[in-house]
């Protein structure tokens, strides 16, 4: 439109390393007062949820895994999914966190109007709520991880890496959909998001099986999807499996996914917010 | 204030200011110019290109041509330089609902990188100045909306900034927090702050601005103050006469025609009434009686920025 005309399409994706910039860091600071109102609950949901997926699929549907022989390499379902588990919930809460609150500071409470009339702008807003969606990531993964431990589902120490992993994990996630949320006028996008996009990808990216067992036609399409290069290395961080090339490969498109969604929520970013 | 401009620099400078959304223009190749220390107004009807053109001013709308200087400076290079010695009070309140009310000033204090202290400090001085120092630990949400437009004048004024910016401040008020609200701005102008607000209400106009323009259909069409405007384009005086509809076909009592003629400088007729501009009101309506008319009701008040307005438009603002 008219902004982009004017602006060029330098202006309007900018530096690429601006990013965490000190007035984005204004942004993350908002966000945490507003978590501080609230952090008990998140603590509680941060333990139980864990606690309670890990009991029902590990350990409640893991003996009837186990009872057939197991997995390969005598690994129990419970080791098998719980770093896989870790990932997912960190991605879930990151692709909630960049749907409806994300919408509801462009065009329900504008709160975003109001922090334009700052210093900030759309580039620092988009930056400040992308940290914080990374700071619940870690909080949530660092919770999960504990519950891992005292129920004994991971074989190696490297478990604890799959925190990081998780954190990225979630933010491929949080950019794109962050990026399709600032070119949303009302939420009824996000019901396909999450019908079509986010809920096949936590079923059908080797959380719950190896993709291998998924139709031929379909395993390329798993192989492009972040939540599979996720759950592959914190799975094979925690059961002390790790092949350092493949490693590097998932790292590598979790990597590339994140900044792709980054520079496209730029570019929405902008195109919605300056006008 | 590091460069604020000489006295002789106006601190807004349009020329030819001009903002297009796709084939639709909203601005259309607008001058005008706010001194320090002024009350400046916009005042025009919904649409007419106010609020694109407070927008502009407040460098969070690229402007499409003309030239643009806020503070001197240019907003499409100096943006948040300018944003950070500016106030704006927006349309909509765009208060944060998941804080408090005195967590929505410290955050607002702390994106003008101020210290947490500081911060602090001028929130609690600025909720004890638009009177909501009780209200200081509650959600926004069950402020009434006058309490809920104060908090937004609290929260535009966190900066300390020498011009604010007024996007319908008392639109959708009930007239006593109208009136609460006119009193802390007439304040703040006191203190040598500048004002720069649109309008649709002409009593607000007039209350707050030493100076207005009035726009319509994004232009400029008109430039005072309130007083110089009257004058120019309307009389001292306005008759206003309302006839009910006649039962009876012979019954001429309600039809003007020829009976106002060398009465008034101006007559203008409205669907429920007849507006006649002349200097003596009094002395018109006598008239209009001897000559048969018989109006069921007869007012006669001093003319005001609304008659301008028709005049200027040949419509009425309220529409």
């Amino acid at each position: 439109m008219t902004a982009i005309g004017r602006v060029g399409p330098r202006r309007l994706i900018g530096r690429p390393g601006a990013i965490a910039s000190r007035r984005s860091l204004r942004v993350l600071e908002h966000d945490l007062l507003v978590f501080r109102r609230g952090w008990h609950s998140y603590l509680l949901s941060g333990l139980s949820q864990p606690f309670l997926y890990l009991l029902a699929m590990g350990i409640g549907l893991g003996v009837y895994v186990n009872r057939n022989g197991g997995l390969p390499g005598g690994v129990s379902y419970l080791a098998y999914i719980a770093p896989a588990l870790l990932v997912t919930q960190a991605m879930m809460a990151a692709a909630f966190e960049a749907a409806w609150p994300i919408l509801n500071k462009i065009e329900w409470d504008k709160t975003y109007l109001a922090a334009l009339n700052t210093p900030l702008g759309a580039v620092d807003l988009l930056a400040g709520d992308l940290m914080w969606i990374g700071f619940r990531a870690t909080l949530l993964s660092v919770l999960f991880l504990v519950v891992i431990v005292v129920l004994g589902a991971a074989a190696s120490p490297l478990v604890v890496l799959a925190v990081p992993v998780a954190v990225l994990t979630a933010l491929a996630f949080a950019a794109p959909i962050m990026a399709y949320t600032a070119i949303q006028k009302g939420d009824i996008g996000f019901n396909a998001l999450f019908r079509f996009g986010v809920t096949p990808l936590f079923l059908f990216s080797g959380t719950f099986f190896p993709i291998e067992k998924l139709p031929l036609f379909l395993q390329p399409l798993a192989w492009i999807t972040p939540l599979y290069h996720g759950v592959a290395a914190a799975r094979e961080l925690s059961l002390g499996q790790v092949e350092p090339v493949g490693l590097a490969v998932h790292i590598t498109a979790l990597v590339l996914t994140a900044l792709v969604g980054l520079t496209a929520a730029r570019i929405t970013f902008r195109r919605r917010l300056v006008v | 204030m590091p460069t604020t401009p000489p006295a002789s620099e106006p601190l807004i400078q349009a020329r030819g200011l001009t903002k297009r959304f796709g084939a639709f223009t909203a601005v259309d190749g607008v001058d005008f110019e706010v001194a320090a220390g002024e009350a400046f107004g916009f005042l025009g009807p919904n649409g007419a290109g106010k609020t694109s053109t407070m927008r502009m001013i407040g460098t969070v709308s690229p402007v499409t041509s003309g030239t643009l200087t806020v503070f001197g400076l240019d907003p499409a290079r100096n943006g948040a330089k300018i944003r950070a010695r500016l106030g704006v009070v927006p349309q909509a309140d765009t208060l944060d609902n998941e804080l408090s009310v005195l967590e929505n000033l410290l955050i607002y204090g702390r994106y003008f990188d101020l210290s947490w202290a500081e911060s602090r400090r001028r929130a609690k001085e600025l909720l004890e100045f638009v009177q909501l120092t009780d209200r200081s630990n509650d959600k926004v949400e069950p402020l009434s909306g006058g309490m809920k437009r104060r908090l937004v004048i609290a929260r535009s004024l966190i900066n300390e900034p020498s011009l604010i910016l007024l996007d319908e401040p008392t639109t959708g008020l009930d007239p006593q927090a109208r009136h609460l609200l006119w009193d802390r701005l007439y304040r703040l102008k006191q203190r040598g702050v500048t004002l720069c607000l649109t309008t649709h209400y002409m009593d607000e106009a007039e209350q707050l601005c030493d100076r207005l323009v009035v726009m319509d259909n994004a232009k400029i069409v008109a430039e005072g103050s309130p007083r110089q405007l009257i004058d120019r384009y309307v009389t001292r005086e306005v008759l206003e006469l309302r006839f009910r509809r006649a039962d009876d076909e012979t019954d001429d009592s309600a039809h003007i025609d020829g009976r106002l003629d060398g009465l008034a400088d101006r007559v203008e007729q409205l669907p429920d009434r007849v507006l006649v501009y002349t200097a003596d009101g009094e002395a018109a309506a006598a008239t209009a009686y001897e000559r048969g008319l018989r109006p069921a009701s007869v007012l006669v008040r001093r003319s005001s920025l609304e008659d301008v307005f028709l005049r200027l438009t040949g419509r009425s603002l309220a529409e």
